[in-house]
Order: C-alpha cells, then sequence, then structure tokens
C-alpha cells in the first residue's frame, strides 16, 4: 500500500482539476430535450392576505405554457418538519402546513404565490410580471419579543407565534436555579447571535423530467441530501412513489445547510412537469437566494454562568428566543434545542445547565441550520459569558477556562447537559494553542500597536461541538423523525478497480479524494482505482446526506463495514483458489495468503475470480463482489478545540482588522490533513464573517434590507490574515471504526466569540468600560461603543 | 433584462443624434446601468454606447497645467496614467475591482452622481469643468443632490478638465459590502487655497466642507480639524452607518487628507 496516499496523506483533491478547469457539471448545466423555464411571482409584502390571483392576463403572454397558483397544491401535503419538538409542559409543537405556493396568506418577502412555465426564462419573466395579485398588506411579525407578547399571528390558525417553549434538562432546572441563588458570583449576559444568509456560491436550481410512458420522474437538484428530498416529497409534499423518482445532485457548488432541505421549488417543478410533460427548470436568481433560501441563527439569549468563591463554575442557565421565520424548514426545531442546549456546557466540568428555548414564528424567511447549527450560538453565548466573567473577577481568561476544563483522566464524561463526551484533552490543544499563538508575546505587541495608535486585543476562546449526529435510536426518543445512519456500497469490478456509491454528498468536502483514500488504505490498492459515486438515487444506497460533520465518522465507518464485509468473502473466494479453508487466510496490503505457507493470490485476481465463477462452489460462494453496509453509530463525535485571535482596533473609526487568528484542533485520527485544514480556513473565514461583517437585516414592515451584495457584507481575502492551523492533538474517537470526528463546522463554531473577544479586550485596554458589542462588530457599532 | 436595442457610434455628434430617439439612453462603462436593467430597474429601449468614440477618450495635460480627461475614459486608464495627481490616482485606482475599473468611466460616475460614489468628490475638491457636447459647466454648478446633475437629458460628458493642484489627498472609509464611500472626503490644496468635498455622507449628495476650507486656509494643518464638527442632521442613516457616525468619519477623513495630502 503506498502510505503516501492512505490513511493520514495530504493527497491533492482529485475533484479540484474539474472545479478549477471550470468542468464541474452543476444542476444548471444540464440543459434537456424540449424544456421549459419557471419563474415565480414572489410576495413584495411580509405579511398580507392573498384575495385574488388573476393569472389570465400572463396565461395569454407569449410562450407562456401554464400558469400555477396556490389553489392547484391546497389538496397536497405540506413540506414537514423532521424534528418533534416537545414543549416544557408536554404539548407537542407548533407545526403550521408549508404549502408548495402560499394560499390564502403570504408570509414573508419572497414567499412564492405562484409559478409561470414559458418557453424562455424571459418569457417566463415577462408574464410573472402579468400575474394581477390582489394582496392586502397587513403589519408584519417581525421583532421576536413583540411576536411572543403580541395578538398578530403570522398563522392564525395556531393562535400563537411560539412554537414550543423547550426545557433542556427540565429536571435540572431547580438545581440550576438555586446553584445560581446561591452563587458566590454570578455573571449575566444578553446577547443576539446574528442572522445570517447562507450565501452559497451556487444559486438554488431545480431541474424536472417526467416520463409519461412510465409515469416515473427525474428531479435534478442542488441538495446535500438527495434521498432525504425524495423521501420528503414522496411521503409528504406530492405522494411521487420512491420508486417512482430519481433525485440527481451533480456537483453542488456550496449548501452550508441550506441545501439540506427541501423547498416548495422542486415539488412546483415536478407537478408542472407532470402536468405539461416537458422538462421544468429553475435557478435561483441571486435576490431569490438572498430572500428564500434557509436563513442561519438569529437567537436572542441571555446568559448567566454562575462561579463559587475559588472560581469553580456552578452553573450556566440560560434563556433564548429562536426565530424559525414564516414556515418549519426542515430541521429548524432541532437546531435552536438540540443541536443548542445540549452543548451548554461546553468543555467544562460544571454540574449545573439549564436551557430554555422559546421558537418564534415571524414574517421573514425559514431559518434553519446554518454551518455548526446551534452549536456556534452554544460556544457564543458560553465563550462570551466566560470572558466577561474573567474581566468581573480579574482573572486570567485562560486560566479561568482551564481550571474549569473537563481533565482528560475524566473522560467519559457524562455533561450536565445530557452529553457522553466520549475522549478528549482540552489542555493539551490549549498547549498547542498558547505555544502557536505565542501568547506569552502579546504584552510586546500590543505595545507595537499602540505606538501606531492602534488598540490592540487578544481574544481566546475553547469550543466543542456534537458531529456525526446520531444514534438513530437516541436521535428517535429526541423527536426525530428520520433516521441519521448511512451507508456505502463497495463494487470490487471484475477488473480489480473499484466503485464506491455512499450516502454521504461532497459539495466541497473533498469526499472523491478523502473516502478513495480509506478503501484503498484497507484494501491495499491503489486509490487512483477507487471511484466514488454520490448524488444520485438511483445509483447510491439509502443514505441520510452531508451535514453536521457526519460523512466521514458515519458514512465513512459504512464504508470501513462494507470493505470489511469485501475482505471477508474475499477470503472465502481466496480460500477456494488456494484449495484451504477461509479461516486460514490472512489479508494484508492487497494480498490473500494461506498462514504458514507461502501460498498467496493477489486481490485483484481475487475479483476476477468473482466475476468469472467458473468452478465457484455456488452451493457455498454467491459470484460477484460488491457489499452493501449501513452503519449507525453509538454516539455524536467530540471534535474540540481552542482558538486566539490578536486585533488592531483604529481608535478614531473603530475599523478592526485581524492581526492574527490562530486554531488549535483535536479531530481525532485523520484521514487527509490538507482537506481539513483547508475545512477549518473555510470555517474560519465564515465564522470570522459572521463576527465583523455579515448581518441579514429586515426593517420593521419586514423588508429584507440586506437583500444584496451592496449591503451584505461577505468576508473576502483581504478581510483575513493567514491562518495557523494545529490538528496534533489526536485523541481517536471511541465510536467509530476509523477514531475521526468530524472537521466541517469548526472554524465557524470556534471562531466568532474568538473574534468579539478580542475586540472587547482592545477596547478595555483604553480604559473603555465596554463588556460586550453584539454582531457583526462593524466599524460603527465598535465606534459606537467606545463613545456611547 | 428586457430587449433592447444597442448602438455604438463612431463620433460626438452621431451619438446625439441616436439619443434623440424616444427612450434611448447613453452607456458607458454599463457598471451602473446595466445592473439596474438586469434588475428590470430600468428599460431603455436602445442603448447608445460611448465607448468606441476615439474623442472621448484619454488624457492630455493642457498648456495651463490642468488635465483633461475624456468622457468615456476608464478608471483603470485615469489610475494608470502618469500625469494624474496623486488624490486623483488614489482614487480611480480604489474604485471597486479590477473589473468594474476597466469597464467603468469617468463620465458614468460622473453623470450617474451617486451619493457614494467617488468621482464627484474629486471634482467638486478640485473645481474641475465638466464639458458636454454643447457647453462647459463648472463642478460646483454641476452636482444637484443625489442622482442629479445638471445634465440635460440627451447631453454627453465629452471630458472633464481638471486644474492641477500642488497637493491632493482622496481618503475613502469604505461602506463595509459595496465598498463605495461610506464618507470619502477629496481635499485639493491650490498653495493659498484649499477646497474640500465629502461623497458617501449627505443626504444632498457630494458637498464642500466649508467650515474645514476656512479653517485650512488660515492654517493648513490636520489641527485646524480637530476642533471642528459638522452637523449630522442631513447625513445619510442605513444599516452601515448612523448619521452621527457618518458626521465623525466626514471630520476624521479630512483630518487625515490633510495629513496625507502630497
Ligand atoms: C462592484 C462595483 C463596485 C463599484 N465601486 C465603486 C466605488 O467604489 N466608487 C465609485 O465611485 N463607483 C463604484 N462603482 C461604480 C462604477 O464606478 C461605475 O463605473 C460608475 O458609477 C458608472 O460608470 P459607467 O461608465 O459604468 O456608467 P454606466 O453604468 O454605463 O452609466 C451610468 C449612467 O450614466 C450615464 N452615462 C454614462 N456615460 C455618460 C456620459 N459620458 N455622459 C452622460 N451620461 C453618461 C448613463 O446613461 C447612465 O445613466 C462600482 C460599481 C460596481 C459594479
Amino acid at each position: 500500500m503506498p502510505k503516501d496516499s492512505g490513511i493520514g496523506a495530504a493527497t491533492r483533491r482529485r475533484e479540484d482539476a474539474r472545479f478549477l478547469l471550470g468542468s464541474g457539471r452543476y444542476s444548471d448545466d444540464i440543459s434537456l430535450l424540449n424544456q421549459t423555464y419557471a419563474v415565480f411571482a414572489r410576495s413584495e409584502v411580509a405579511n398580507g392576505i392573498i384575495k385574488t390571483v388573476d393569472t389570465s392576463e400572463a396565461e395569454k403572454m407569449p410562450g407562456v405554457v401554464t400558469v400555477f397558483t396556490g389553489e392547484d397544491f391546497v389538496d397536497v401535503g405540506g413540506n414537514p418538519a423532521g424534528w418533534l419538538i416537545n414543549s416544557r409542559n408536554g404539548e407537542p409543537m407548533k407545526e403550521p402546513k408549508r404549502p408548495v405556493l402560499a394560499h390564502g396568506k403570504v408570509r414573508h418577502v419572497g414567499d412564492a404565490y405562484a409559478a409561470v412555465i414559458a418557453e424562455t426564462e424571459q418569457q417566463a419573466r415577462d408574464a410573472a410580471e402579468k400575474i394581477n395579485a390582489d394582496i392586502k398588506e397587513l403589519p408584519a411579525v417581525i421583532d421576536m419579543a413583540s411576536a411572543l407578547s403580541g395578538s398578530n399571528f403570522v398563522h392564525d390558525e395556531i393562535g400563537t407565534n411560539q412554537c414550543y417553549d423547550w426545557g433542556w434538562i427540565e429536571d435540572n432546572r431547580e438545581a440550576t436555579d438555586n446553584a445560581i441563588k446561591n452563587a458566590h458570583h454570578v455573571t449575566t449576559l444578553e446577547l443576539v447571535n446574528n442572522r445570517l444568509v447562507p450565501n452559497a456560491m451556487e444559486p438554488r436550481c431545480s431541474i424536472a423530467d417526467y416520463n409519461p410512458a412510465n409515469d416515473d420522474y427525474t428531479l435534478y437538484t442542488t441538495s446535500q441530501n438527495p434521498h432525504l428530498t425524495r423521501l420528503l416529497i414522496s411521503a409528504f409534499v406530492l405522494g411521487i412513489p420512491e420508486n417512482k423518482l430519481t433525485v440527481v445532485s451533480p456537483d453542488v457548488g456550496g449548501g452550508f445547510g441550506s441545501k439540506i432541505y427541501h423547498y416548495g421549488e422542486e415539488a412546483l417543478v415536478l407537478a408542472a412537469a407532470k402536468r405539461i410533460k416537458r422538462p421544468v427548470r429553475w435557478t435561483a436568481t441571486r435576490s431569490e437566494s438572498f430572500m428564500t433560501d434557509a436563513h442561519g441563527r438569529d437567537h436572542a439569549t441571555k446568559i448567566e454562568l454562575a462561579l463559587d468563591k475559588d472560581n469553580n463554575f456552578l452553573a450556566f442557565r440560560t434563556e433564548t428566543m429562536a426565530n424559525v421565520g414564516a414556515y418549519l424548514s426542515n430541521f429548524s426545531t432541532v437546531t435552536p434545542t438540540i443541536l443548542h442546549g445540549t452543548l451548554m456546557a461546553g468543555n467544562y466540568a460544571v454540574p449545573n445547565v439549564y436551557v430554555n428555548v422559546k421558537t418564534v414564528f415571524t414574517n421573514t424567511a425559514p431559518v434553519d441550520a446554518y454551518r455548526g447549527a446551534g452549536r456556534p450560538e452554544a460556544t457564543y453565548s458560553l465563550e462570551r459569558v466566560i470572558d466577561k466573567a474573567a474581566t468581573e473577577l480579574g482573572l486570567d481568561p485562560t486560566n479561568l477556562r482551564r481550571q474549569n476544563f473537563i481533565k482528560s483522566d475524566q473522560f467519559p464524561y457524562v455533561t450536565a447537559a445530557g452529553l457522553n463526551y466520549d475522549v478528549g484533552d482540552y489542555d493539551a490543544v490549549m498547549d498547542r494553542l498558547e505555544h502557536h499563538a505565542d501568547l506569552k508575546g502579546f504584552a510586546k505587541r500590543r505595545k507595537k500597536s499602540e505606538a501606531k495608535g492602534k488598540l490592540r486585543g487578544l481574544g481566546i476562546n475553547s469550543y466543542i461541538e456534537a458531529c456525526g449526529i446520531a444514534p438513530s435510536n437516541l436521535i428517535g426518543t429526541l423527536g426525530a423523525r428520520v433516521g441519521l445512519y448511512d451507508a456505502a456500497t463497495i463494487r470490487v469490478n471484475a477488473t480489480g478497480n473499484i466503485s464506491v456509491m455512499v450516502g454521504a454528498h461532497s459539495h466541497g468536502q473533498g469526499h472523491e479524494t478523502a473516502f478513495p483514500q480509506i478503501v484503498a488504505d484497507l484494501l491495499g490498492v491503489d486509490p487512483n482505482n477507487v471511484e466514488i459515486v454520490h448524488g444520485d438515487t438511483s445509483k447510491i444506497p439509502f443514505g441520510m446526506g452531508t451535514y453536521g460533520s457526519r460523512s466521514l465518522a458515519v458514512c465513512g465507518s459504512a464504508i470501513v463495514r462494507g470493505v470489511e464485509k469485501i475482505i471477508s468473502k474475499g477470503k472465502k473466494i481466496a480460500a477456494h483458489m488456494m484449495e484451504t479453508t477461509d479461516d486460514k487466510v490472512d489479508f494484508d496490503e492487497g494480498v490473500f495468503s494461506v498462514r504458514g505457507t507461502n501460498k498467496t493470490v493477489s486481490f485483484g485476481d481475487v475479483a476476477l475470480k468473482a466475476y468469472i465463477p467458473h468452478d465457484f462452489p455456488i452451493e457455498d460462494i454467491e459470484p460477484g463482489l460488491e457489499e452493501t453496509a449501513f452503519y449507525d453509530p453509538q454516539n455524536f463525535t467530540y471534535p474540540a478545540g481552542a482558538y486566539a485571535c490578536e486585533v488592531e482596533v483604529d481608535p478614531e473609526t473603530g475599523q478592526v482588522t485581524i492581526e492574527s487568528f490562530t486554531a488549535a484542533d483535536d479531530f481525532g485520527n485523520i484521514i487527509n490533513p490538507m482537506i481539513v485544514e483547508g475545512q477549518v480556513h473555510g470555517g474560519l473565514a465564515q465564522g470570522i464573517g459572521q463576527a465583523l461583517l455579515e448581518g441579514c437585516v429586515y426593517d420593521e414592515d419586514g423588508q429584507l434590507i440586506s437583500a444584496s451584495y451592496m449591503d451584505y457584507t461577505m468576508p473576502r481575502a483581504a478581510d483575513l490574515p493567514s491562518f495557523i492551523v494545529d490538528h496534533t492533538v489526536r485523541t481517536p474517537s471511541t465510536d467509530n471504526p476509523l477514531g475521526v470526528k468530524g472537521c466541517g463546522e469548526a472554524g465557524a463554531i470556534g471562531s466568532p466569540p474568538t473574534v468579539v473577544n478580542a475586540v472587547v479586550d482592545a477596547l478595555r485596554s483604553a480604559d473603555h468600560d465596554v463588556t460586550h458589542i453584539d454582531m457583526p462588530l462593524t466599524p460603527e457599532r465598535v465606534w459606537a461603543a467606545m463613545n456611547n | 433584462m428586457y430587449n433592447f436595442e444597442f448602438k455604438q457610434p463612431k463620433t460626438i455628434s452621431d451619438a446625439v443624434n441616436a439619443l434623440e430617439s424616444d427612450e434611448a439612453q447613453a452607456l458607458g462603462g454599463g457598471q451602473t446601468l446595466i445592473p439596474t436593467m438586469k434588475q428590470r430597474l430600468a428599460s431603455p429601449s436602445t442603448l447608445v454606447s460611448l465607448t468606441a468614440i476615439p474623442e472621448m477618450k484619454g488624457i492630455c495635460k493642457n498648456d495651463d497645467g490642468s488635465i483633461s480627461i475624456g468622457g468615456g475614459t476608464t478608471h483603470a486608464d485615469v489610475a494608470s496614467h502618469s500625469d494624474i495627481f496623486s488624490g486623483l490616482k488614489t482614487l480611480a485606482e480604489n474604485i471597486g475591482d479590477a473589473a468594474v475599473r476597466n469597464r467603468g468611466t469617468i463620465g458614468g460616475s460622473l453623470a450617474n452622481n451617486d451619493p457614494a460614489a467617488c468621482y464627484p468628490a474629486a471634482a467638486l475638491s478640485a473645481g474641475a469643468t465638466i464639458v458636454t457636447n454643447n457647453r462647459e459647466i463648472s463642478a460646483d454648478d454641476f452636482f444637484q443632490g443625489m442622482f442629479d446633475t445638471a445634465l440635460e437629458e440627451d447631453e454627453i460628458i465629452v471630458s472633464v478638465k481638471f486644474p492641477n493642484p500642488s497637493s491632493s489627498s482622496y481618503q475613502k472609509f469604505v461602506q463595509p459590502a459595496s465598498r463605495f464611500a461610506m464618507v470619502g472626503v477629496f481635499l485639493s490644496n491650490f498653495g493659498n487655497k484649499t477646497r474640500v468635498a465629502v461623497t458617501g455622507a449627505s443626504e444632498g449628495g457630494v458637498f464642500r466642507w466649508s467650515e474645514a476650507e476656512a479653517a485650512l486656509n488660515k492654517n493648513f494643518s490636520d489641527d485646524s480639524i480637530i476642533d471642528l464638527s459638522i452637523d449630522h442632521k442631513d447625513m445619510i442613516e442605513d444599516i452601515h452607518a448612523s448619521k452621527e457616525y457618518r458626521a465623525h468619519l466626514v471630520k476624521v477623513m479630512t483630518k487625515r487628507a490633510v495629513a496625507s495630502a502630497s
């Protein structure tokens, strides 16, 4: 086995050749014979009663084939929530219907209430402008607190804007209250986790093809999760049998969570293709992406940290309002609860944790999981309040964290928030951070900055996340309506090369490079002979897609299990070829051998034999060499890390620049360190974007103010320093055969509080009495904090 | 975008004739107009491109030392020309990105008079003359409020004549998302006289900060700015900056312009 290309090798990403040369094949690149174009009529108001939708003029426009309105979907199902969350009082959450097209009411700017199908996109757009909708505008429900107290409802039929009022863990509530009441010191902080627009580089695109001869459908769509999309459309929305619907997600240009979910546009193009018996396509404009992709974050939180007189943490208590927008997107109910509340012990041996989350409907776009999903919100609250406590008590923030860390000999450790952390070594990670970030040299660097007239700040953070979201039996008890295993089929072809069909979907993660490294390493073959097939429900086993840093831990483990089955069958074939029994056959580095003899056969010969079984004992061995494994883990994995950021603040303008950023992470075992580094870089860029730049803003009428790149600030290369990334601390996950944990979201989880801690530190160095600034830390906000 | 006719005349007079037809509009680099058309917010039936008219391109130094820049000259050409004074060079170098600079034109920028655009500050500060197909307009008369200028319908900016200041500076504080000017201050010093023009800040569009000019005419030093303040009442307020913050930035950027003028 060439060790420079197996597990642990920094192999270059093979998919980059096609991406960098512009030869990727994205949904929008697909062109079908006789195709038509869909364009949606979307609400310009945040809340309104649809009195009439007159399509007669639109239908007469040139090139128009057909027009749909909400009326056409009254008798089909709605797009469901994938997770049932119960309120503290035991009541189930409120689940208003999310129709394919709005009917009766529009509920956010961009809510689609009609669609035109025409011969060209231009014609469809022209005709959509001729749809005469009489929509009576109503006052918008935007602010979460007023949404909860008011009587103007986003969904009249549920009579409240509260989806649920969740407590975690309800049995710990009283003990937590008492710990806070009796504590030596309590630090309180109110903060906002700013709403974000996902901004995948590729806008959403869906193309439906209907074949009347067989009454079956193909949907090409930008999905992180093609099997889930198919399941939702089949079981809930349109009722198309699963075996009559193929969902294909070819190359996808970024998702960050926003493409996990099923969207109404997918159902619309399918229904339209069936009605007109021609392919129907739709690609979002960038404006549509801003208005209708599920947004991220949007929490308002009050957090309290109680400490004893020796600065030991006694309790964390949080009250959060989480915005779900106008409709429940598929995972919008689990993101602010299970994915957030369970992480509220952080990396700390704290005896009491209580989390209360009220999730609120508003007249805004749906909000759902976005890179990190709940865990960035948890980390941000924890790591900001810890820094504030350190300030109040005059303690070194690093030491305060270290003092309260769960120690490496305490694992497995069941936290007060209910998770069972299997392994970790937070002090070791912090050691790496202190080394790389040269924390000791900070005072000197601050002096240098001051000589230039700049304020310098240092921010530290430690984070933990739960990845590889699973296991199915546990999440089932927590309300999940889906399983969260994954699956892989290993098909060894007759000539010895290998096709691996996986349930995970790659849209930037580099699976096509990393997964073959695993297979190649285990089978002792060249990774270039291993091909990954993903994103097509007619080719791959029923897996659950990619999100939550789960692909390697869950699907990678399914690959391992599948390869183990291949080896075990290969041994039977080899035993037959070498006239022995399989218990006497060993397999190593691509060679089967009979123990204690010099008899061997190669993996390639065994593969060939499997498909040309002329002399097989067919009663004992089936022909072929292909195995499928489903893998359902026992637990989450728990990557953890410590980050440091140094900033300079221009005291005259409030402008923040990031001078250095260091990330030390423990991702367990690593398959490809180069890909890991790239994932961390991307996550850091997004987290720094959230901290300094990005903010999705609705005005009080529900108009989206930050609706284009003229007003929504994306991070650019020039905004970022050259990152220092370390992942040499590796405590292998005890739960999966690879010992891996997941790295896709870490950077976005750990960086926002690090940056904010640094800016607050910078301002305090100039005697500004600032304890917190809400993100994004725009120049104006920082200036205002210095001058209020 | 709606359909439109496209014309590319070779002379100014052909362009003027072409513009006389109903709903015809001049097209410079298209960096503002084309995105607006894509959003279907503008729908001219004819676009008259000004980019193939040789008389409207290029930069030359006049006998009186002033600089004439053709109305169809791109930001990139201004940024790289050796006769351009330092403030103007900095300004052109920092507009948008390379693609915008290679297409966008000074004529288009001035005609559009976006309240956050950079060129209006330079023209007003340096006391430039806007030369059109039928008259010359001084910068002091040209800018008439947000997106409003002294141009008549179908009037074309043929060139812009800039007096050559002895020192100048452009200090741009960028709006974080668009990277247009949230506040941009252009300072031109003509030895005994300083002119300070501010863009990005005011509801009324680009303006001259006369108090700062008076103070600097007495003593050309950034100390002269320290005790000044500018009323925030008429400043722009949006999600990026309050009126107060913009007023504050006007002062800071002016101070920096004085300190860096060269
Ligand atoms: C991403 C991006 C970033 C940008 N950043 C900045 C920035 O930082 N600072 C800044 O100042 N600008 C910025 N711009 C705007 C840019 O400078 C444009 O080039 C400029 O505003 C318009 O010039 P244009 O030649 O493209 O004009 P066009 O878009 O072609 O036309 C604009 C308007 O001017 C009219 N017009 C064009 N030429 C003439 C003429 N010669 N005479 C009369 N009328 C004419 C047109 O009819 C139209 O109404 C940016 C643009 C983009 C797309």
